[in-house]
């Protein structure tokens, strides 16, 4: 039979939900005979009632049937469910019927459906991941994958795939951009909300929010054009410690950069949330302002800041484009943070750009690298978040 | 004990001060960091891509000689088609020489020299025009023609005469003619509408480049991630807020949903990949490939800040609808639902705003291809938003990688573009928030 494009069978339940509406109204205004009043719920909710009672099963179909790889039949399918649903839902009007109640619970179950999505969303990360990483090791052992410091791909065979270079490379910048965005995102979130008068405080916490919205392919370009160059032509070449643009510093800095308002904003939530008593009480026993905030304010808020720190750190690790552009290709386990290093993203990126086989290792392996890093990632978050909301609890 | 007056300060509480003092600096201290780093970010590129905006164009009056671009003499567009680009460029080269002679310009660079002033993108410029109006062969037509991107760079302060002698592109005699024609008004520099609407162009000619299909190909994601991800956003958002249960179920989607948002979006690439390119099969590099990635990218986002805007609304309005005899759902969808629409709203733009500058996973799907055809909307083959594409982020990430350094001024441009796209979706929420926010 012929195979339809996937908007016909989209069309043609559209019209017969159309369609639908308006001969069920019609019908129960018609089995009223005037006297609305005899019906068990309005007629446009008999309308709407059929309305959903053929998008809904069909959608449900159509979205299923193409998540299971299609098929010449599905658009064939769907339109027979519409037709089906349509005919079984204007037998059922009579006086009776509660369409409104049926149509609500059409749409409660199309809500239902949209949440589950988020769920699908995971289980498909999952699952790509997880195939792929299988067939990685079928043909990759790994021990060799996960304890072998040497990462050489070569697309003729006989590669070595160790993932050590890459991730001693992810967390060394990783760190460098903590170590430069905590402290001063931490200051800049104590400074905002215990010491900046209302006007300045107006001006700066959007200014800082300002970093957060732009895109990290800006940061990239910015790490590339202008901080590499200058990193080397005034550290690291005077200094002898090689003469590459793209290092570890260049992409740990631009890094540090864009995680500034992620903790200053997550601090600044952290430090407000801690009672006003508490600080009210040391100030009273003649305590400073710095001295409350050190002693009082920071160990109270210290479970927040650990959690906003992991937070900052699972993006860190997961930041993409700034590495790519900023810290270079070549995986090396050194210790030279002016050295060009990589990561595990960048090397996700170039195993699976250009020419890709879907059967050799050297592909297959960023799918191993993807499923490492969702796993770090997703442990970090996890952590974080429970830390975060137990924290939130103790002073509810 | 000595007794001392309250109102001199001893050593401690000297020590005191001043460690509070330092403790202001350094908070002020991080602020100015921030807001450095800011503005170096900013004027850095601002600075290397405003240029972008500008181009070098030489106005020259081209003969179109019948004997070269028409061998059947009745317009025949089969037979004109056969003349290539590379026959177009001696008449470029004529028309050049003759433009420096009859501006009574003395130079020593030869012909062939003199016409390589012009960018390889001008003889194709002209060919089009050509093949577009056939009936001009035989006479004279007046071209603004773009100059090769070394002389542009000249003009824009990026190539120097120093810079010239050592590069194997150009020459300071080339520069030097250059400067003189500009001063016959020759060649002048415009505002560069191209640089918006052009497509790429290939390695070689970076004054060509343009990014009119990236700009496209984001319209076009943008325009599948509001379909998509706005209405089953809300969808979410409105059960999970207002219908869900609280049993282990609803837990599991909230930890998940709040997981994703965090999730790293190269991860969201491999998603698409698996499972939007090699299972379901659909077109690599296609917009609607980026934006099925994206939408699933900005759902947790938009879920989160709807869910926060419903929460906004004072349970007194359900209760009031409850109580006039609503159902639950009428009360949702005639009263809450109108009233968080403007923090919905805003959520979303953020989303979208967010989507638009995101390019890792767009890396990951194959939209870094060279594109130089605009993709249609819908094609019978490609389906909806089926045609291969690139992306404004992506683009920005392509040119990167390209050798000539003209590219650095054209990514750098496109950032500003991107830029001011955000800044325009941002200025929209914080208007809408604004305008329509209510304080309950």
């Amino acid at each position: 039979m012929l195979m339809l494009p996937l908007y016909v069978p989209l069309l043609v339940t559209a019209t017969l939900a159309c369609l639908g509406y308006l001969l069920a109204k019609q019908r129960a205004i018609a089995l009223s005979g005037g006297d609305i009043r005899s019906l068990a719920a309005l007629p446009h909710q008999y309308g709407l009632n059929t309305l959903l009672a053929i998008t809904v099963p069909s959608l449900a179909v159509l979205l299923g049937g193409a998540l299971a790889g299609g098929g010449s039949m599905l658009g064939w399918i769907v339109i027979g469910v519409a037709t089906l649903c349509l005919i079984g839902s204007l037998a059922q009007i009579s006086h009776d019927y509660r369409a409104r109640t049926h149509a609500e619970s059409w749409i409660k179950l199309l809500l239902i459906g949209a949440s589950v999505i988020a769920i699908l969303t995971t289980v498909g990360i999952v699952f790509s991941m997880l195939f792929e990483t299988r067939n990685f090791f079928t043909q990759y052992s790994w021990q060799d994958f996960f304890f072998s410091a040497e990462w050489s791909p070569n697309f003729r065979g006989d590669s070595a795939l160790g993932i050590l270079p890459l991730l001693w490379g992810t967390l060394y910048i990783s760190f460098i951009a903590l170590v430069f965005a905590v402290p001063t995102g931490m200051f800049a979130a104590i400074y905002l909300s215990e010491y900046a008068s209302p006007r300045m405080r107006s001006i700066a916490k959007p200014a800082i929010e300002i970093l957060a919205g732009i895109p990290t392919i800006v940061y990239g370009l910015f790490a590339l054009i202008t901080v590499g160059p200058f990193l080397r032509d005034y550290f690291a070449s005077p200094m002898g410690f090689g003469d590459s643009a793209s290092s570890v510093m260049t992409a740990g800095l631009v890094m540090g950069i864009m995680l500034i308002p992620f903790v200053s904003s997550l601090s600044d939530d952290i430090i407000n949330a801690v009672p006003q008593a508490m600080r009210d009480g040391s100030l009273g026993l003649g305590a400073t302002k710095s001295e409350t905030i050190r002693q009082v304010v920071l160990p109270a808020a210290l479970p927040g800041v650990v959690g906003a720190i992991l937070l900052a750190a699972s993006r860190a690790i997961g930041e993409t484009m700034i590495v790519v552009l900023g810290a270079g290709a070549a995986a090396r386990l050194s210790l030279n943070p002016f050295e060009a290093m990589t990561t595990v993203t960048v090397k996700i990126v170039s195993q699976l750009t250009g020419d890709t086989d879907f059967a050799s290792p050297e592909t297959l392996v960023a799918f191993a690298l993807g499923l490492t890093l969702f796993v770090i990632t997703l442990g970090l978050n996890v952590l974080a978040l429970t830390i975060v909301r137990k924290y939130r609890e103790q002073y509810e | 004990m000595t007794h001392k007056s309250l109102l001199t300060t001893d050593a401690r509480t000297k020590r005191r001060n001043a460690s509070e003092a330092r403790f202001k600096a350094y908070g002020l201290g991080a602020i100015v960091v921030a807001m450095l780093a800011l503005a170096v970010l900013l004027t850095s590129v601002i600075g290397t891509g405003a240029s972008a905006f500008k181009q070098t164009y030489a106005t020259v009056s081209i003969p179109l000689p019948e004997a070269k671009l028409d061998k059947s003499g009745v317009r025949d567009l089969d037979v004109m088609k056969k003349v290539t680009t590379i026959g177009y460029a001696s008449i470029l080269q004529a028309g050049m020489v003759a433009a420096v002679e009859g501006a009574g310009l003395q130079t020593d660079m030869k012909a062939k020299d003199i016409g390589k002033m012009l960018s390889k993108e001008a003889s194709a410029t002209v060919r089009n025009y050509v093949l577009a109006n056939p009936e001009v062969v035989g006479t004279e037509v007046t071209f603004d023609l773009l100059i090769n991107g070394r002389i542009d760079g000249y003009f824009k302060g990026r190539v120097t005469m120093e810079s010239a002698a050592l590069d194997s592109n150009t020459s300071p005699e080339e520069l030097k003619l250059a400067q003189q024609l500009a001063d016959a008004g020759i060649v002048q520099t415009k505002f560069n509408w191209a640089f918006l609407t052009a497509p790429d162009a290939s390695d070689q000619r970076p004054e060509a480049a343009g990014l009119g299909v990236a700009i496209l190909g984001s319209l076009y994601m943008m325009i599948v991630v509001l379909v998509l991800a706005l209405p089953i956003g809300v969808a979410a958002s409105i059960y999970l807020e207002e219908f869900a249960p609280k049993n282990r179920w609803t837990d599991v989607i909230e930890v998940n949903i709040s997981n994703l948002a965090a999730v790293p979006s190269i991860v969201y690439g491999i998603l698409g990949l698996a499972i939007f390119i090699n299972f379901m099969e659909l077109n690599q590099s296609s917009p609607l490939v980026g934006g099925l990635v994206l939408t699933l990218m900005t759902l947790p986002t938009i879920i989160i800040s709807t869910r926060a805007s419903l929460k906004s609304i004072p349970p007194s309005i359900r209760d009031a609808a409850l109580g006039v005899g609503a159902s639950k759902m009428q009360s949702v969808f005639h009263h809450v639902l109108p009233l968080a629409a403007p923090g919905i709203l805003t959520g979303t733009i953020i989303g979208l705003a967010q989507a638009l500058g995101e390019t890792a996973p767009l890396l990951l799907i194959g939209m870094v291809a060279f594109v130089r055809e605009y993709p249609a909307a819908y094609t019978p083959d490609a389906g909806l938003f089926g045609e291969a594409s690139t992306a404004l982020p992506v683009q920005v990430f392509n040119w990167t990688q390209r050798a000539d350094p003209g590219f650095v001024e054209r990514a750098s441009g496109a950032i500003i573009t991107l830029l001011i796209f955000l800044l325009i979706m941002n200025a929209i929420a914080i208007f809408l928030r604004r305008k329509f926010e209510r304080r309950w």
